[in-house]
């Protein structure tokens, strides 16, 4: 019987097996930021425990408060910023070469196909998109895999996701994930890995895979994963060129990871999204999820484009298709977080960033601020978001403020129209 | 070993998540002390009053999909602090349930029967967790008793026995 790419990974990191139904893993990468490993710092000195396991296979950011906000937020930069200078942790972005982590860590060639990463930050499900596992921890596992390069975690479960069809033209891969987990729930998919394979995952782009895994968590998922195929390759070709001399013969090589035809599966779902309509949420959970005529209409006071779900290059080049030569609505205020310096170069280079501007948005640096009503975008009590980001819950992006999940095209349209509508309207 | 018993704080509804249980607006706090007055700041649930109903509590019992959400150990801290050590659900999400145990605390599941049978003693009932008999006894004011079993998996129950996964991984990696 084969594996699936998830037990060829948990096989190729096992450390230990503690009972029958856990493992302890080997850790390639661990990931950290500023907000959830400052007390894990504080922590390990308190105990004598100031160690790290391998300063080259841990990489930090400062980026969910950045430039810091107030002195607390300011003191959290602080304890990181030092700790990665005393333990020599050479890759480490603060100011200047910043950016919200999982857009940031992947196009520094961090996470490849095969590793296993953790983060504190639920959000690490979006590295599977390399056919890595990938998954998001608390404080004391990060503080572990900080120490000793380890984690524990279940045996893993799988379940199969298999996308057909072909993707109309307004509808991407935010929209097929948000249908995902209107189908499965909000825990539809807890304690298992969600595979997404099929033609259509095949010919994304890594930034579309990215976007479909990092949504994985809100279905309850430990991660999700995809095939590592040419795609791949070619996104990560700077860092691998060393060990494979075409970029093909890196995608075969890929291909020891690919889930076995014969792998056992604990759920499976199909999905044709020949016919599927851009979705929006429009409650509190995820899953509570409508196509965008059902939500037609409804006002929206702020547009958020940016992100770990999609403030990657290909969102805003989505975006402008609709905000070229229009302005937005006088009522709407539009912000746009490019995920990385990178991506807001390449925006600045192809004149992306003056189409946003010249349609009124505000354009800040990148950060995770206002997607979890930190910093740089926090709504007041009543007001409506049309955002791109990942997470509806009630008050997330401030206490008593409403939260629509959406594509980039249609928070584009959103913007225009000052009401949710269908981005088709524009196109 | 933490105290597994005490007065229930019953939270009736699925998908609690963790922003309601500690806002992101509070993880800049390099404290686990700073978050206690923020326990449940944020719940949507009709008629609860966190002042009027937390103190004294325990031991929360709620529903499905608890914990749902960010990977913050805050929302675990927050209950510690607070001198609850126990949550007991018919499911949990992943990352919290972990948070627990390894935090040397105990997320239990139990199936919505049993869940229901220990909503039904009412406020003012008392639960005693016994990890030797993998027994809960949960007892209200009038005398009314229930006994449920569950099920640790045998790491999770090392876990707590260690103090958690720190002190736990220190000694065997």
């Amino acid at each position: 019987m084969g594996k699936t790419i998830a037990e060829k990974i948990f096989a190729a990191h096992l450390r230990d097996t503690p009972s029958p139904a856990n493992v302890v893993l080997d850790i390639d990468v661990v990931l950290c930021h500023e907000i959830t490993t400052p007390i894990a710092i504080n922590d390990l000195v308190a105990k004598n425990m100031d160690r790290v396991f391998d300063p080259d296979r841990i990489k930090a950011v400062i980026d969910h408060v950045t430039p810091a906000k107030d002195s607390k937020t300011a003191t959290q930069g602080l304890i990181l910023r030092d700790w990665a200078r005393r333990h020599s942790i050479k890759d480490f972005f603060d100011i200047g070469s910043n950016g919200v982590c999982h857009a940031l860590f992947p196009e520094k060639g961090f996470i490849r196909p095969g590793y296993t990463a953790i983060m504190g930050d639920s959000h690490t499900c979006t590295h599977g998109a390399f056919g890595a596992f990938a998954a998001g921890v608390g404080t004391t596992d990060l503080e572990v895999g900080i120490l000793k390069g380890v984690c524990s975690f279940r045996e893993p479960k799988t379940m199969k996701v298999t996308i057909t069809g072909n993707l109309p033209d307004t509808v991407s891969a935010k929209d097929v994930i948000l249908n995902i987990i209107k189908q499965i729930s909000v825990n539809g998919a807890t304690d298992m890995i969600m595979e997404f394979n099929g033609p259509v995952v095949d010919q994304m782009s890594m930034e579309s895979r990215m976007t479909l895994c990092n949504m994985a968590i809100e279905a309850g998922a430990t991660s999700g994963i995809c095939m590592p195929d040419r795609v791949t390759a070619e996104y990560l070709w700077p860092f691998i060129q060393e060990s494979y001399t075409t970029i093909d013969e890196a995608a075969q090589d890929f291909k020891k990871w690919h889930s076995a035809p014969d792998a056992i599966y604990a759920k499976e779902l199909d999905i044709d999204v020949s016919g599927l309509k851009p979705q929006v949420t429009y409650g509190y959970k995820s899953d509570e999820v409508k196509d965008i005529a059902e939500m037609e209409g409804t006002p929206v006071d702020q547009v958020y484009i940016g992100s770990c779900t999609n403030g990657r290059i290909e969102d805003l080049r989505q975006a402008v298709r609709i905000l070229a030569n229009r302005k937005i609505a006088p009522t709407v205020r539009g912000i746009l977080s490019p995920a990385t310096p990178a991506i807001y170069s390449k925006a600045m280079e192809e004149g992306i960033i003056k189409i946003f501007m010249d349609a009124g948005f505000c354009v800040t640096n990148p950060t995770c601020g206002a997607c979890l009503g930190m910093s740089n975008g926090v709504l007041a009590e009543g007001e409506v978001c049309a955002s791109t980001t990942n997470r509806n819950f009630n008050g997330r992006m401030g206490k008593g403020s409403m939260i629509h999940l959406l594509s980039p095209l249609s928070a584009a349209a959103a913007a225009i129209a000052g009401h949710i509508t269908d981005p088709g309207k524009y196109i | 070993m933490r105290n597994f018993t005490g007065q229930v704080l019953f939270l009736d509804r699925n998908d609690i998540n963790t922003d309601e249980i500690i806002p992101a607006k509070y993880l800049t706090e390099n404290t686990k002390e700073a978050l206690k007055p923020h326990i449940l700041e944020d719940i949507h649930l009709e008629g609860f009053d966190a002042e009027r109903d937390i103190a004294g509590k325990n031991i929360i019992v709620t529903r499905s999909n608890f914990g749902c959400g960010s990977s913050r150990e805050h929302a675990v801290w927050v209950f510690e602090v607070n001198d609850i050590n126990v949550v007991i659900a018919e499911s949990f999400a992943r990352i919290f349930r972990q948070n627990m145990f390894n935090c040397g605390m105990l997320a239990i599941e139990l199936p919505s029967e049993d869940i229901d049978a220990i909503f039904s003693l009412g406020n003012n009932t008392v639960v005693r967790v016994d990890l030797e008999q993998n027994q809960i006894v949960a007892e209200n004011g009038q005398g009314k008793k229930r006994v449920v079993q569950f099920k640790l998996n045998s790491f999770d129950q090392e876990l707590v026995l260690a103090g958690g996964w720190l002190a736990y991984a220190d000694q065997k990696y």
